[in-house]
């Protein structure tokens, strides 16, 4: 009796790592494709009768140094981390007053105020893209990086401001209201006693809409149109391809450098990221 | 005291710079769409003149927005249904506590996390390529032969496939997590006491789990429909809407008749038919939120 139980516990057990492994084989695989690809000789990669999977030559550097050297991908990095940058900051100013305001100032309009900000989120590019390209031409920014800074806030502070409500509604009341019966006034309790303890929301706030703007394509698609001012989401893809040719090699590259400092910071902060979806359906 | 020290006054400032921020940058761009549908705007010409419904008539007349639109519902409801069953089978297994857990969820986070367009460019290397390794593995174990490798995006069924597939790969990752956290909530003692009571796996994830968790994978699911209704990187990083229209969506077809073909007016009016679904959505989120918050 006692064995056909451990018997079964064992089978469980090794249909859950089966079961693990094979999803994260297959959702992993084009990592790990990138990752040989960026290595393998330019021989390796365009022969039918190698395996793909495994290394059939000696690794190579040349698809990285080429990446470097002989592409705009540097100065793709730079323009994703300037208008990340600046996005942030935008996001950061109007957020943060409005996402402390609406767990604590409101009242009874907070709460559908609040939502309504999130449903702003819900509101896909593909809806807006069109008019928006209007707009950045009638304010002369096409093809300039400013078009970028300028519309990626309405989707970063939409969603920072839900986050960084749950965040401070999670901070007891008692705190700030102890420094206000010493004499203390509110906007100063923010400034001195709120922001410091709640470096943690803050920073999850400046992670999610640095990672927003660097997945973002749709916008900068449509109104970037000259390399040199794209951003990585859109210069890798569409300009290491010339002709029918494309530089495989180092695109895989490309993908793997952009992806992966992406995903560790995404790990680092995901149970806040949850929380910022979950809206309210889980107590 | 002084004005900002009032709270009624404070809360106010603090949040109407954002407010106005997003109206003026969601709101202004909306009404504009609205506006731009009813007449004849071309991107390179500053004049325009008002035609009232024409472009959505012509839109409806158009074989190719039909067929859009036909691919916009299969694209998302087929890859929601699998994104939703595979999403609760890897949140389940995700519950157990494993060796290398912290590993294997990083791996299983990556599509998600990296910038779609670059995860999808990997994936058109992978399929749509003389050197496919997808292909290669399926031939090593004997799915197809050496000269019957599929061409994914020379057949309109396989195209279809594929883009609904690196779609699901995409968003797999996100509604496992969010269906995590909903498991994660549900307190021990009631999975203690269904075992208590003698219920076996399958009878507590369909009498105990699966009502609880409800709200939860409604919220993912609605979550998923918006981001795979709205897509278009996907579908134009992978083959352009092509072969012949057999991927194109409402996102896409708009770009290519808006921005790329410069009939404003057209893909403006393409792009609001978006909008009803969106609308449905954003309802149903509100019941639920309502709802939950009642309980």
């Amino acid at each position: 009796m006692a064995a056909a139980g451990s018997v079964r516990k064992a089978a469980a057990r090794v249909g859950l790592y089966a079961t693990v492994i094979a999803f994260a084989a297959l959702l992993a695989f084009p990592f790990y494709w990138m990752l040989i690809a960026t290595f393998k000789t330019d021989r390796d990669l365009y022969n039918l009768k190698n395996n793909p999977l495994i290394f059939n030559d000696h690794l190579t550097l040349a698809n990285l140094t080429l990446l470097f050297t002989q592409t705009l991908y540097v100065t793709w990095l730079w323009n994703t981390f300037l208008v990340g940058a600046l996005v942030v900051l935008i996001t950061l100013l109007l957020a943060l007053p409005a996402g402390y305001a609406l767990a604590r100032l409101t009242g009874r309009w907070g709460e559908p105020l609040g939502i309504g900000i999130f449903l702003t989120y819900l509101v896909p590019s593909t809806l807006l893209f069109i008019p928006m390209s209007r707009i950045v031409a009638i304010l002369g920014l096409q093809d300039s990086l400013w078009s970028l800074v300028l519309v990626y806030p309405s989707f970063t502070i939409p969603f920072c401001v839900w986050l960084l409500m749950g965040f401070f509604k999670s901070i007891p009341k008692d705190i700030e209201e102890a420094a206000m019966v010493d004499g203390c006034s509110r906007a100063r309790a923010i400034v001195q006693i709120i922001m410091p303890i709640s470096l943690a929301g803050i920073l999850s706030a400046v992670i999610f809409a640095f990672t927003l703007t660097i997945q973002e394509f749709t916008y900068a698609l449509t109104f970037i149109t000259s390399s040199a001012q794209q951003t990585v989401s859109v210069g890798v893809p569409t300009n290491l391809v010339r002709g029918d040719v494309f530089f495989w090699g180092s695109l895989m590259a490309a993908c793997l450098i952009t992806s992966v400092p992406v995903a560790i910071l995404y790990n680092l902060f995901l149970d806040r990221f949850i929380a910022g979806f979950t809206v309210g359906a889980i107590k | 005291m002084r004005l900002l020290d009032r709270e009624g006054f404070l809360g106010p400032v603090m949040i109407l710079p954002a407010v106005l921020y997003v109206l003026a940058l969601v709101g202004v761009p909306f009404c504009l769409s609205l506006y731009l549908a009813l007449t004849d705007a071309k991107i390179a010409s500053s004049e325009l003149s008002f035609v009232g419904l024409e472009n959505f008539r012509s839109a409806l007349a158009s074989p190719t927005f039909i067929k859009s639109l036909g691919n916009t519902f299969i694209f998302t409801f087929v890859s929601q249904a699998l994104v939703l069953v595979l999403g609760k089978v890897l949140a389940t297994c995700l519950t157990k506590d494993f060796v290398g857990k912290s590993v294997l969820r990083f791996l299983i986070l990556l599509p998600w996390v990296a910038p779609i367009s670059l995860g999808t460019i990997g994936w058109k290397w992978m399929l749509d390529s003389l050197y496919s390794p997808v292909n290669w593995v399926l031939q090593a174990l004997h799915v197809v032969g050496k000269n019957t490798w599929p061409m994914w995006f020379g057949e309109k069924d396989l195209a279809m496939a594929a883009v609904i597939a690196v779609h699901v790969w995409r968003l797999l990752p996100f509604s496992a997590v969010i269906i995590l956290a909903g498991l994660t909530s549900i307190p021990r003692e009631i999975n203690e006491a269904a075992d208590v009571d003698g219920a076996g796996f399958w009878r507590r994830e369909l009498y105990v789990v699966l009502p609880l968790q409800r709200p939860i994978l409604f919220v993912a699911g609605l979550f998923g429909i918006i981001f795979a209704f709205t897509d278009m990187t996907v579908i134009y990083v992978l083959k352009r809407g092509g072969p012949a229209q057999a991927t194109q969506v409402l996102a896409s077809l708009a770009f290519f008749t808006g921005i790329l073909g410069g009939d404003l007016a057209g893909g403006a009016a393409i792009s609001l038919f978006l909008f009803p679904v969106l609308v449905v959505v954003a309802v149903a989120m509100l019941v639920i939120a309502r709802r939950t918050e009642v309980t």
